[in-house]
């Protein structure tokens, strides 16, 4: 654009910033505007807030990570966590534009902030190689805004179960100060949504658990004597010939989902892939079904979502828009953004809402309505089958006898084995009473979720 | 590393995207040659965008020296970039993401460029304009039109995203649509498919495979009807649970969807290009018009079938010679229109497998959309009905450079200009909608935001306009996917969008 003169040379003042750096940004805090939020008022102070203070947490490094990591620093924020437990893959590199091919193998968080801070003069990113489980309030606590580029929508949901540990009510009411917004973004091939939650009081992920497609998973019956597909050959190979020939447990269990003591399949052994490859081919000759690819074998087996570079730039882009009053100021008219470029370009925006008996987000009790004679694998059952619950592995406890009994765990295989009996029991047998509160933990949520145990006849 | 050792490597690291458009459309990315105009960080973010997937080779022309405000919002300058030419420093940080990519730069301003050597953007696949100055822009658009380059014009203007496609007319064989009806056939079942199925002895079947094929086609209700009463019954009358009865009861409504020729590949066959195959007729009209000839004889009044079905429960045996069925007849259609392209020999599998999706894109000429008489009135107006509506960004962006043309410089640049630029903008406005005889209204609070952008150019919107208008220069490449036709406005305030054909 037109310009005055500029300098030849950088002058690199003792903030580390030059001439004009932040033109582009100061536009929008230092000018009012007849579309800005009624409580904006332009100054140079808030550049001078995001630059110093503003505590940003990025959740992943991955494909949306990179591009979040690129548009924070380039809008001014300097004080940047981001937590990544994974390390750098080839099949990375196509978007995940931080990392280079001498990065395989290394922790996505620690090279993605080396090349921010290295390029971004300034910027300080922090790493954490690690778990999103491995922190505690005391780490979220810090942070004035927090953005998620995850690839799972467990993980997603323990964020958010983290977020709702943080809210304080005085007397019932909300203290705000206490809200911490969440920015949530996913793509998956030419497709994108990206929200915004406000814990406690805009809807949570929770709440709308039911608009996450649910994962394909093939019947037993057409995987063990019907296949039609190729891929119905893959999971054969996969889930029954596998287990049969790399551990010592009978299959019948392995149908159970129960862990197996032996060599587990590893998506990113190529030996491993192979290996079903080549058993996925024998079965459908058998049936002479064509269509066995390497790269389908490694899509089925790894459950491999296609990704470009494109969707998640377009993602990552709408995000700091998404960002309260932190950047330009502006109130987006809907909380939740879907994005789709298959035919032409689609955007769409609507307003999610609370659920008002959300398990994660209402505060509401949850109910479990169930029989004294039904067993316990049927309340297992529910826990993880009902649409607003999907619990992954849910740990039930009870107060027995003024004791705090385990009625079933699953994590731990040794607890797992010892409880097993009880899934046949009846809740009547466990001694469980009308009115009982149960304790369910789950990978979920980072709390356990109290439910009121209610006997139907 | 060996040739072989590399192609594994490329493999995998572009196995997620390979698994969108294919080892083919791979092929037609590598061997593309694209131009940026402008290494603005909208330019440079769409450039990340396709140097990461693997493009074949860029080049950008850039004629600006890089200043500090460019470093504070573009991610491939650094702060030792200022004062070198913007097309070389920008080159440089975009040609090491990916090594497969051949990067080349032109120091050049376009305008001179085009002045003494216009022919030299007559080699690109696709040449992308950002932050370009219309009169610059126009001048390309005429270049690029007349030498059949397509053209994308991009531009991130404060909070407002604008794309404009400039393309004479691009053909889609591989749409990839969402939600396609499958094509079953059942209301005109082809002869193998009815030997096929009246070879099923219902009655004297196994309990187990108990089921019944639609004989003829009646009310969908009545035949689901029909369906009910087919499942078998126990000795007590009640219906025995037939997982395959109740998946065609759900089905009713999809499955029997009368096999018709859609409009989009009925307006194909009736076009000039279709009509009058010559030996200079692009590889697609001719095949085209190969399936069209197809339709009329072979075909009696169908498309060729396209050969898939859908999954569906039945014993495998069943299941494949039932898909077997449609296979073979889909491969003697492509037979068949082969021999109608005999003459020129071109391949054919896979427009018949895509009959139903062919899709033709025509974007007109910038010329045409700004010439007072061929101006879209009619669209510009109604959508101006809502006067929130995207299209009164539109006509803001086309407002903002008549003021440029006036004063040599965008509104509102320095703080000390807002105010007395609102005023000059609010006239370029009025003599903008004069001079097209658009009687619309343009709310003055628009007039003063774009004053107030002072033509900046956040890093985020332009992020946001690099993903998308790199993944249109994608479908473009690879003829797969359809591209947007032909103005696209993104509103990053309210986080909208729209699409106008102008």
């Amino acid at each position: 654009m037109a310009d005055g003169e500029e300098p030849m040379a950088l002058d690199v003042g003792s903030s580390g910033d030059w001439d004009g750096r932040w033109r582009h940004v100061q536009k929008f805090l230092e000018r009012s505007g007849p579309f800005t939020h009624p409580d904006f008022e332009p100054s140079e102070e808030t550049l001078q807030f995001l630059l110093e203070t503003c505590k940003i947490l990025v959740i992943g490094a991955g494909g949306l990570g990179c591009e979040l990591l690129k548009n924070l620093a380039l809008s001014g924020f300097r004080h940047i966590h981001v937590v990544d437990m994974d390390t750098i893959d080839v099949s990375n590199l196509n978007r995940q534009f931080l990392f280079r091919s001498k990065d395989v193998g290394h922790p996505k968080a620690e090279v993605a902030a080396d090349f921010i801070n290295s390029r971004v003069p300034g910027c300080h990113v922090v790493p954490h190689f690690k778990k999103i489980q491995e922190f505690d309030e005391s780490f979220y606590r810090q942070f004035h805004i927090i953005v998620c580029g995850l690839d799972s929508i467990i993980a997603r949901r323990w964020m958010n179960g983290m977020l709702l540990s943080l809210l304080v009510y005085d007397d019932g009411v909300l203290d705000p100060s206490s809200i911490i917004p969440l920015i949530d973004g996913g793509t998956e091939g030419f497709k994108g949504n990206a929200r915004v939650i406000l814990p406690g009081m805009t809807a949570c992920i929770d709440c709308t658990l039911e608009l996450y497609p649910p994962q394909i998973n093939f019947p037993m019956c057409t995987i063990a004597s019907m296949p039609r597909l190729p891929e119905h050959c893959i999971e054969y190979a996969r889930i029954l010939q596998w287990p049969k020939e790399n551990t010592s447990i009978p299959s019948l269990l392995v149908l159970m989902c129960l862990p197996l003591y032996g060599v587990a399949l590893d998506g990113d052994n190529p030996e491993h892939i192979h290996w079903v490859f080549q058993k996925s081919l024998e079965r459908a000759a058998e049936f002479n079904i064509i269509g066995v690819t390497y790269r389908l074998t490694q899509g089925v087996v790894k459950r491999i979502i296609p990704a470009v570079a494109s969707t998640n730039a377009v993602i990552a882009g709408t995000v700091p828009s998404r960002e309260n009053t932190a950047l330009f100021a502006y109130v987006p008219l809907n909380n939740y953004l879907v994005f789709n470029d298959v035919d032409g370009l689609y955007t769409y925006t609507f307003e999610a809402e609370r659920k008002e008996n959300c398990s994660a987000c209402s505060q509401v009790p949850q109910k479990l309505q169930f029989p004294p004679s039904a067993k316990l694998q049927e309340v297992l059952e529910y826990l993880t089958e009902n649409a607003s619950l999907q619990m992954k592995s849910p740990a039930i406890t009870a107060t027995l006898e003024g004791k705090n009994k385990t009625l079933y765990l699953q994590t731990v295989a040794s607890i797992e084995e010892k409880t097993r009996p009880n899934l046949c029991k009846t809740l009547k047998e466990l001694g469980l009473a009308d009115g009982q509160e149960l304790a369910v933990a789950d990978v979920t949520t980072p709390q356990t979720v109290l439910f009121k145990l209610n006997f139907t006849s | 590393m060996t040739m072989a050792d590399h192609k594994t490597n490329k493999d995998q690291r572009y196995d997620r995207q390979l698994r969108l458009w294919g080892d083919h459309g791979q092929e037609a990315l590598e061997n593309a040659h694209v131009c940026l105009v402008n290494a603005a960080a909208s330019g440079t973010e769409i450039l990340k965008n396709l140097v990461l997937p693997g493009i074949g080779a860029f080049t950008i022309v850039d004629g600006h020296r890089v200043s500090g405000e460019d470093v504070g919002n573009n991610f491939f300058l650094s702060s030792d970039s200022v004062g070198k030419n913007r097309a070389q420093a920008t080159t440089e940080l975009l040609q090491e993401l990916n090594t497969d990519v051949s990067g080349n730069f032109v120091e050049e301003n376009p305008d001179r460029l085009l002045d003494n050597d216009p022919e030299f953007f007559h080699r690109f696949s696709l040449v992308i304009a950002v932050q370009l100055e219309e009169s610059t822009c126009l001048r390309l658009g005429s270049v690029l039109w007349n030498a059949a380059v397509p053209f994308l014009v991009c531009r991130t203007y404060g909070l407002v995203g604008y794309m404009r496609l400039v393309v004479r007319e691009h053909t889609v064989v591989e749409s990839h649509p969402d939600n396609a009806l499958e094509d079953l056939r059942l209301d005109q079942p082809f002869p193998e498919l009815t030997n096929h199925i009246t070879s099923y002895d219902l009655d004297n079947m196994e309990k187990k495979h108990d089921f019944q094929l639609p004989r003829n086609y009646k009310e969908k209700e009545a035949f689901r009807q029909l369906l009910r009463e087919g499942i078998r019954k126990n000795e007590n009358g009640t219906p025995e649970e037939e997982e395959n009865f109740d998946e065609a009861i759900k089905n009713v409504n999809t499955a029997l969807n009368p096999s018709k020729i859609p409009t989009a590949v009925e307006d194909l066959f009736n076009a000039e290009q279709c009509e009058n195959i010559t030996s200079q007729s692009p590889a697609f009209w001719v095949m085209v018009r190969a399936v069209r000839d197809f339709v009329q004889a072979e075909g009696r009044g169908s498309l060729p079938v396209r050969g898939t079905i859908p999954d569906m429960i039945a014993d495998s045996d069943k299941f494949i010679s039932l898909q077997n069925v449609y296979r073979e007849r889909a491969l003697q259609d492509a037979a068949a229109v082969s021999r109608h392209v005999e003459s020129h020999l071109q391949a054919v599998g896979k427009v018949c497998k895509n009959a139903a999706f062919l899709r033709v894109v025509h974007c007109r000429a910038l010329v045409e959309e700004y010439g007072v008489d061929t101006v879209h009135k009619d669209e510009i107006t109604s959508c101006m009905d809502n006067p929130d509506s995207e299209m009164v960004l539109y006509l803001m962006l086309r407002s903002v450079d008549c003021f440029y043309q006036q004063h040599s410089r965008y509104p509102g640049v320095y703080n000390y200009q807002v105010e007395d630029d609102i005023v000059r903008l609010k006239l370029c406005v009025h003599s903008l909608l004069q001079e097209y005889g658009l009687t619309v209204n343009v709310k003055d609070d628009y007039v003063h935001e774009f004053c107030r952008y002072g033509a900046a150019e956040p890093h985020t919107v332009a992020a946001f306009m690099g993903g998308a208008a790199a993944q249109e220069a994608i479908k473009l490449i690879t003829h797969q996917f359809v591209p947007f036709n032909n103005t696209f406005i993104y509103n990053a305030m309210a986080q909208t969008s729209a699409t106008f054909q102008l």
